[in-house]
């Protein structure tokens, strides 16, 4: 893990609206803090399809991330998720990799 | 939750052995402005500081389990913050409204920064102000080419304070500045010598200022209306390159999220600083983000646009990484939130 965050209710990731309520009060739509969850676990899963790996909300104030061979972790954010999915994965996870962009492209985020 | 801005900003004064730090500092804190102002300085240099709220942190880091060496926390920082924020609350020391922390020469600011941003009990209590980074007029370019130190310290700054400009009798001051423009086009290029120091310019104009913030979007926009070429081209100090992207469909902030995560997962090591003013799916007001290898500040917000330009604008200052790899892999993540109307970045300012 690189970091402290989360440790003893830190501030919350930069990530979630929630945290910053100030900065999205421009906002045109009501997003629920659920239906953000829910959004993010939809896109980080079209990507973590392309290691094998799948990440479902755990009681909404967590995650699990999964492996195909069984292997799980509980991460708090998204920078948790990309420490864990390397360690439980296929190797490096990296958002510059041809490989990862192309299967976006093919693939997207409905599956 | 507290209000961030609220919170007591914490300013770092940095730059590299004998660039006049101190001396800065000196003509900083002689401001009326600059009155409740608790010091924090790494070594005691030649030049003396007189001030009533000086205090000394021996520098030592700890590194963390599994951790990369711009995640440690300063352990001497964290005493010496949480020990100043106690004497303050137990009223032996007057109720300072602002820090300045001076850093040795050689030390890498970002641990000072993450320390600031992620340490539990410091993050309630103090907010990360300006990045103030000193070069010397005189022998600040070979200081950049002979020591990343150097580089690190220009590329992270949101200003960068030229000292020494006096003693500069070959005229090396313009080729300096451009060259810094260059290295990080989002900080202000201010010389020391030019008469009064604004303390306000300098430390109190930051992102978490309502005023300061709108204020700065203004000086980075125009520092990259300003054609590459007429900033002197592309600086590859040390393999360290500055670009901006430049974005006409709004992105959507999950996806942004998602993909800011992963590129400093991976490369944060080599993405010295992102800055950025975001179009947002779904939101009229622009998005600030800033952050510095791996460590974001709180996202912040402008009331409204600038300009008519309601683009979505993004600086980075990498080492190694080229901008069409990251401008690519930005699109196809955006693309995943909205498959239909997301395209391919427009052509960049930079």
């Amino acid at each position: 893990m690189c970091g402290l965050c989360g440790v003893l209710g830190g501030r919350g990731h930069w990530t979630e609206t929630a945290s910053n309520p100030d900065t999205f009060r421009s906002r045109a739509e009501t997003h629920t803090w659920h239906r953000e969850r829910q959004a993010r676990t939809r896109l980080v899963n079209a990507v973590l399809r392309h290691y094998g790996l799948r990440l479902d909300d755990w009681s909404g104030n967590a995650y699990m991330l999964r492996g195909k061979t069984g292997r799980t972790a509980l991460v708090d954010n998204l920078t948790e998720v990309w420490a864990a999915a390397e360690q439980i994965g296929r190797g490096a996870c990296d958002p510059l990799d041809a490989a990862l962009l192309a299967s976006l492209s093919d693939g997207g985020p409905g599956r | 939750m507290t209000d961030y801005a609220a919170l007591i900003p914490i300013n770092v004064i940095t730059g590299f052995l004998g660039s006049g730090k101190t001396s800065l500092l000196q003509r900083l804190l002689a401001s009326p402005d600059l009155r409740d102002t608790a010091v924090l300085v790494n070594e005691f240099g030649e030049v003396g500081l007189d001030h009533q709220l000086l205090q000394h942190v021996a520098e030592s880091t700890l590194l963390l389990e599994n951790g990369c060496l711009c995640c440690a926390v300063r352990g001497d920082l964290q005493d010496s913050l949480r020990r100043l924020f106690s004497q303050r609350e137990r009223g032996e020391i007057p109720p300072f409204r602002r820090v300045v922390i001076e850093t040795s020469g050689l030390a890498d600011p970002v641990p000072i920064a993450y320390t600031i941003l992620a340490e539990p009990v410091i993050q309630h209590h103090f907010r990360l102000g300006n990045v103030v980074t000193t070069i010397d007029a005189v022998n600040g370019g070979r200081q950049l080419d002979a020591y990343p130190e150097s580089v690190k310290q220009a590329a992270i700054a949101d200003r960068l304070v030229v000292t020494k400009t006096d003693l500069d009798t070959e005229g090396r001051f313009d080729a300096l500045e451009r060259r810094l423009r260059q290295l990080n086009p989002s900080a202000p290029v201010i010389r020391a010598a030019d008469g009064a120091l604004a303390p306000e310019r300098l430390l109190a104009r930051d992102v978490d200022d309502a005023d300061g913030r709108r204020r700065d979007v203004d000086d980075w926009l125009a520092a990259h209306a300003v054609p590459a070429g007429d900033r002197g081209g592309h600086d590859h100090t040390h393999g360290v390159a500055s670009f901006c992207l430049t974005f006409d469909t709004p992105l959507d902030w999950t996806a942004f999220g998602i993909w800011m995560t992963m590129l400093q997962h991976r490369h944060g090591e080599n993405v010295l600083r992102i800055k950025g003013l975001l179009n947002v799916a779904g939101q009229s007001a622009p998005v600030l983000i800033n952050g510095v290898q791996h460590i974001v500040h709180p996202p912040t917000h402008l009331d409204a646009w600038p300009d008519a330009d309601h683009r979505s604008r993004i600086v980075f200052i990498t080492r190694g990484l080229e901008r069409a790899r990251i401008e690519a892999s930005l699109a196809a993540f955006n693309r995943l939130a909205n498959p239909v109307a997301a395209r391919a970045p427009a052509d960049a300012l930079a």
